[in-house]
């Protein structure tokens, strides 16, 4: 069914293991690397422990003598230090907890969990600059992602970065995020939220700040449309208009993705497939083979002229000047 | 009437006399044996119910192994369209509720209903008709449940079924009603048979047997049965919500009318997390029960592991929460939680200090149960250690809902629950059949699960590091988890041939097989003295027990229960009998007399399965009546079965001590059991009264102003009219004890229109300010607080009509009254819950002000 591998290698080669909570990506995944070494080594030796006093009291002879010995055994082996353990585990984690969870940050990103997708906006100079399926971060920043759901439940995670948080429809919740180190990191949907959970997903870009001034910018100007532009026409004409945004056209529709600058972004279908034109055409014709129970509807009449024109449209609307 | 037993006064039992012995045999055997032929699916003695029940728990264990093998299968290997998206989400749904509702509760009930009337020399539990009601309940609605992925209509939501995923009907179907009601329907199941072993415990111990000289087995089901009176009701209470938002639009999650999904998420967890130690805590059980016995000495630390399962108990329900770490609450929430999810791990600690400081101070026989025992010992301390990790909150927003904690939850649920499990099996398994299954078969078994076990979900730890989400059915090459899936993949089969060797050899025909020795592995505890091969009355006569380890400490014990010389040696009535003693030092009370084979109870549990079936289609007519045919069912079997009235007040139950045959009030099993069932149902009612100071918290406009507040008046004389039928049903219970009758069936008529009047007030005063359970959760939550009452006023008023007939044929006196003090104490706990809701509905608004 989908040949999604063929497609994403190139794209994607050298990146495996770019969901890694051990990539040392983002400052808050970084403390919570220093609590897992941590506990894994402890984790082994009370398991060596533990198991190896088990071993040991079945092949050692018997020698009733040990009855006291058996009770302060299980004194400090059962209580006194399982409790000083966990107390000072405790403790850090909420050391760490608190560290990581700043009131404000560098820059406010807002998510918003679709089915199953994500409506991402940045507040920018001249007020929000709508996008989708793709963040840009820049390096050593904090952003503070403010997430919403207007259906069921997600979860926004990018696990190289940092924590997950929960979108919950009827609340705001919010999970900052530090990256500190360039590069495309992978975000996926944590919780289960119905049909194609496993196909939400997001790219996450990490950018010297610089660059991300300028991609934000571009991101916020509208979409050069040329008045006769046959792929337009098929747009407008098939009502793509009334569930998608074309900033800078008539289409105004507030369904699906914002579309402004959608051959800027690196992938298509909420971060699954290269943004390629095959891809592209496939996902308009054949959407629900690509991503089943999407609520995009297939266009399978199109074909031929027309729909090579939309897909040159859609891919033309990048950032280039 | 409570007699105390001094062993030295207790005059000898009579000289034996072989006449005599056989001629007891034969009567006992009469009364106990089971129906012949295809009736036997009418019998309801604990042996055959024990076993079925834990036959058909395997037989879903079995079928959510499978889904997890094609889970395994459709993760192998990277974009893998195999079973594709829709079937995905049903195999992985229906895997954790299959086996978290039809495999792990309900194997605890199936092993403490088949070997705990045995550990306490009884015979029976005290209502084997309700345990036969209870399985048919499971089998019908375990069936119904699983039955549905045939039909490509398997629940597909998740096991937690989150809100609103599941109820907005515009993203779950008809899956999302089966779970809610087949499994409603079955935690029904699972309520009786905890009532049922609570009671069993309590009032059916030996006599001698006092609390601290309870077998370590019997205090977790005292423990675990009690977690499950408090855990399942608010899930139940939940349930209901749910069902009622999805069927007819209720109100309660859905944030555009006031509802909430975080709800649920509290309401489930408060249900979800005790539940893990309701699973874990009987296997641990096992392990305490089987390891002294291959120990050859009494447990070390027997008190500190009482202690430590109480306080794992009283624990496991203040850390719910720890699920919600990552649904953003405040931080003094999770702190809170976080610090009582890490203290859990101290008394579980102390339990496996205890076993093996125990293991220190003796010589541990090498057995196959001990083997599984020492496997589950390696796995569940691992999970543990894991399990204080993800009790970290920075820790758990990288590990929740990561391939992590799944390693993480099935390392505690296989090392915690199912090897100790696979140690009971191969320990109880000649117990049972008094066959000797194959050690060497058992051993091989244990090796592949062992290590298939591991292969499969060590590296799910590293999976999960590596980022990948749960409940996700395909991922790309490039995601970089190929290969552990694979590993996994190929882990979980050999796990599951282990498990198919272990299965083969319990399955095995063994006809002609020779009989084990008696008590072969030389245990101490009772269940051990029956005779090779077996007896259908299990225990010959009712010892007086004075040790922990009774088959060890007291010698001769086994001679003198067979022969004869001890409680209830004969059936002389033909009657299956029982002695009662109480509950804290086990002075005998009174000879109980419960139920023989009946298809009743089986009729009663089809009929409402059908209800529960036909709700979910909406068919309510139908369903309607069904429901007629279920109260008709089981009014049947409480007239012809219960409270019966002895043909003489006392009965000689051997060795010189007379007991009452009859028992009424808090000295009567069956008041126990509506008090225990009560308590259970305010629970559930606790659940609903929750709810409402959650939307209390958590909305601005939680009760709205006066003008949309129910009728004070209305809720007034509502409450009045409730109280005046309670009083009405308390001045019945007085007047029949003065030997007014008809006084007293006039009073109990009397207040089924009271109560229904009083019903009434309270839904005009809910109707006359338009208060709409479809527009808002305030309305939403009044409606379903009249509508609790009604529930309960319905089973209120048949009773009541019931007990007067009893009365007027003459089967409840003012000498032998039980059924009409059951029925009092009932009506105690709808007052209470009569003056909770008017407290919720016309005080508290008040009290807030809105008025």
């Amino acid at each position: 069914m989908r040949n999604l591998t063929l497609l994403t290698v190139p794209l994607l080669a050298g990146c495996a293991g770019r969901h890694n909570w051990l990539s040392s990506a983002g400052a808050e995944a970084d403390r919570v690397e220093g609590l897992f070494w941590v506990l894994l080594i402890g984790a082994a030796v009370i398991w060596s422990a533990v198991i190896g006093a088990a071993v040991y009291a079945q092949r050692r002879q018997v020698d009733p003598g040990l009855e006291h010995q058996a009770r302060w055994f299980i004194v400090w082996g059962g209580a006194v230090i399982p409790t000083v353990l966990v107390c000072a585990l405790l403790i850090w984690g909420l050391v760490i907890l608190r560290d990581i969870t700043p009131d404000k940050g560098d820059l406010t990103v807002r998510v918003d969990g679709e089915r199953w997708w994500w409506r991402v906006t940045y507040d920018g100079p001249d007020g929000d600059v709508v996008t989708a399926n793709e963040i840009r971060l820049p390096l050593d920043q904090t952003a503070l992602f403010r997430l919403t759901s207007d259906d069921v439940i997600h979860s926004f995670w990018v696990p190289a970065i940092g924590g997950k948080m929960d979108m919950i429809p009827g609340r705001e919740t919010t999970l900052a995020l530090t990256p500190n180190k360039t590069g495309n990191w992978g975000g996926l949907c944590a919780e289960y939220c119905g049909g194609a959970h496993a196909l939400m997903r997001f790219d996450t870009v990490v950018m010297e700040p610089d660059a991300f001034d300028a991609w934000l910018a571009a991101e916020a100007a509208p979409a050069r449309v040329a008045p006769d532009d046959p792929g337009f026409a098929v747009f407008r004409d098939e009502g793509c208009g009334a569930c998608h945004t074309i900033r800078g056209t008539d289409a105004r529709g507030p369904v699906g993705p914002d579309l402004t600058h959608v051959g800027a972004r690196a992938r298509l279908g909420a971060g699954i497939y290269a943004m390629t034109a095959d891809n592209m055409a496939r996902w308009i014709t054949d959407t629900h083979a690509m991503k089943p129970d999407a609520d995009m509807p297939p266009y399978p009449d199109l074909s031929g002229a027309r729909l090579e024109a939309l897909v040159t449209f859609l891919l033309s609307l990048d950032h280039a000047e | 009437m409570t007699q105390e037993i001094d062993l030295s006064k207790l005059p000898p039992p009579a000289p034996y006399d072989e006449a005599r012995d056989k001629a007891q045999r034969s009567r006992l055997a009469k009364a106990w044996q089971g129906p012949p032929g295809w009736k036997i699916v009418s019998a309801v003695n604990n042996s055959f119910i024990g076993k079925w029940y834990l036959l058909t728990s395997f037989a879903f264990f079995v079928f959510a192994g499978i889904l997890a093998l094609m889970i395994r299968v459709q993760l192998a290997a990277p974009n893998n369209d195999l079973f594709g998206q829709q079937l995905y989400n049903q195999l992985f749904t229906l895997h954790g509720t299959a086996m978290m509702f039809l495999f792990a509760v309900p194997i605890f009930e199936a092993v403490a209903i088949l070997v705990l009337p045995e550990i306490l020399g009884a015979r029976d539990l005290p209502f084997p008709r309700l345990s036969a009601f209870g399985y048919w309940c499971f089998l019908i609605g375990g069936v119904f449940v699983c039955g549905s992925i045939l039909f490509g209509v398997a629940p597909d939501g998740g096991w937690f079924m989150y809100t609103p995923l599941s109820s907005n009907e515009e993203y779950s179907g008809l899956g999302a009603d089966i779970w809610l009601l087949g499994l409603s329907f079955i935690e029904v199941s699972s309520i009786a048979a905890a009532v049922e072993l609570i009671v069993g415990v309590l009032k059916c111990r030996p006599p001698g047997m006092r609390l601290n000289l309870m077998p370590l087995y019997c205090w977790y089901v005292l423990v675990v049965a009690g977690m499950i009176l408090f855990a399942f009701p608010p899930l139940i209470a939940g349930d209901l919500l749910l069902e009622m938002e999805r069927a007819f639009g209720w109100a309660f999650f859905d944030v555009d009318r006031g509802g909430d999904p975080l709800l649920w998420q509290h309401l489930f967890w408060i249900f979800g997390h005790p539940e893990v130690y309701i699973i874990f805590l009987p296997s641990i059980a096992l392990i305490a029960t089987m390891l002294p016995t291959f120990a050859g000495r009494p447990m070390v630390g027997h008190s500190w592991i009482v202690l430590s399962a109480i306080g794992v108990a009283f624990l496991s329900f203040g850390l719910w929460v720890h699920h919600m770490f990552t649904t953003g609450l405040p931080e003094i929430s999770l702190g809170f939680f976080s610090a009582a999810s890490e203290a859990v791990a101290v008394p579980t600690g102390i339990q496996i200090f205890c076993f093996i400081a125990t293991m220190l101070v003796s010589k541990v026989r090498p057995s196959v149960p001990m083997l599984f025992a020492g496997g589950a010992l390696a796995i569940f301390v691992f999970g543990g250690l894991t399990g204080v990790m993800v009790a970290l909150v920075p820790f758990d927003w990288q590990a929740h809902d990561s391939y992590f904690v799944v390693a993480h939850l099935h390392y505690t649920l296989i090392g915690g629950m199912l090897f100790p499990l696979m140690a009971g099996v191969c320990y109880w398994y000649p117990f049972v059949t008094q066959k000797a299954m194959n050690a060497r078969a058992s051993r091989w078994a244990f090796w592949l699960m062992f290590g298939g076990f591991n292969l499969a979900f060590l590296p799910m730890h590293w999976t999960g590091i590596m980022g990948m989400p749960r409940r996700v059915w395909t991922y790309d090459l490039t995601d970089g988890w190929a290969v552990l899936n694979m590993v996994s993949t190929v882990g979980a089969f050999v796990f599951a041939t282990g498990f198919a060797v272990l299965a083969i050899n319990v399955l095995w025909p063994r006809g002609k097989a020779p009989f084990v020795a008696r008590n072969l592995w030389n245990a101490g505890t009772m269940e051990w003295a029956a005779e090779v091969p077996g007896k259908p009355w299990g225990v010959r006569s009712i010892p007086y027990i004075h040790t922990r380890y009774p088959l060890w400490e007291q010698p001769g014990l086994v001679d003198g229960i067979d022969r004869g010389e001890w409680f209830l040696p004969d059936a002389a009535e033909g009657k299956r009998e029982l002695i009662v003693t109480d509950i804290l030092d086990a002075r005998p009370l009174h000879v109980q007399r419960v139920g023989g084979p009946t298809f009743l109870t089986l009729g009663s549990a089809f009929c409402l399965g059908a209800v529960f079936i036909l709700a979910t289609y909406h068919l309510w007519a139908l369903a309607l009546a069904f429901g007629a045919g279920f109260v008709g069912f089981t009014l049947w079997w409480l007239w012809t079965g219960t409270s019966e009235i002895p043909e003489r007040p006392h009965k000689d139950a051997g060795r010189g001590l007379t007991l009452p045959t009859y028992a009424q009030g808090n000295r009567s099993p069956g008041w126990w059991a509506v008090f225990i069932t009560m308590t259970g149902d305010m629970t559930a009612f606790m659940g609903l009264v929750f709810s409402y100071f959650f939307y209390w918290t958590a909305l601005p406009d939680f009760p709205p102003a006066a003008s949309q507040l129910p009728a004070f008046g209305g809720l007034l004389a509502g409450l009045a009219a409730l109280i005046a039928a309670w009083l009405m049903t308390v001045a019945a219970r007085s007047l029949l004890g003065q030997g007014a009758r008809r006084a007293a069936m006039a009073l109990l008529v009397g207040s089924v229109p009271v109560a229904a009047a009083g019903l009434g007030g309270w839904a005009w005063a809910a109707w006359a300010v338009g208060l709409d359970p479809t527009s808002h959760s305030f309305d939403a939550m009044v409606w379903m607080l009249i509508l609790w009452m009604g529930l309960h006023l319905i089973p209120n008023a048949i009773m009541q009509i019931y007990v007067a007939a009893r009365i007027w044929a003459d089967i409840c006196n003012p000498e032998y009254r039980a059924d009409l003090m059951n029925l009092t104490l009932f009506g105690h706990f709808l007052a209470l819950t009569a003056i909770v809701i008017f407290a919720l509905l016309a005080v508290f608004p008040l009290m807030m002000g809105a008025a």
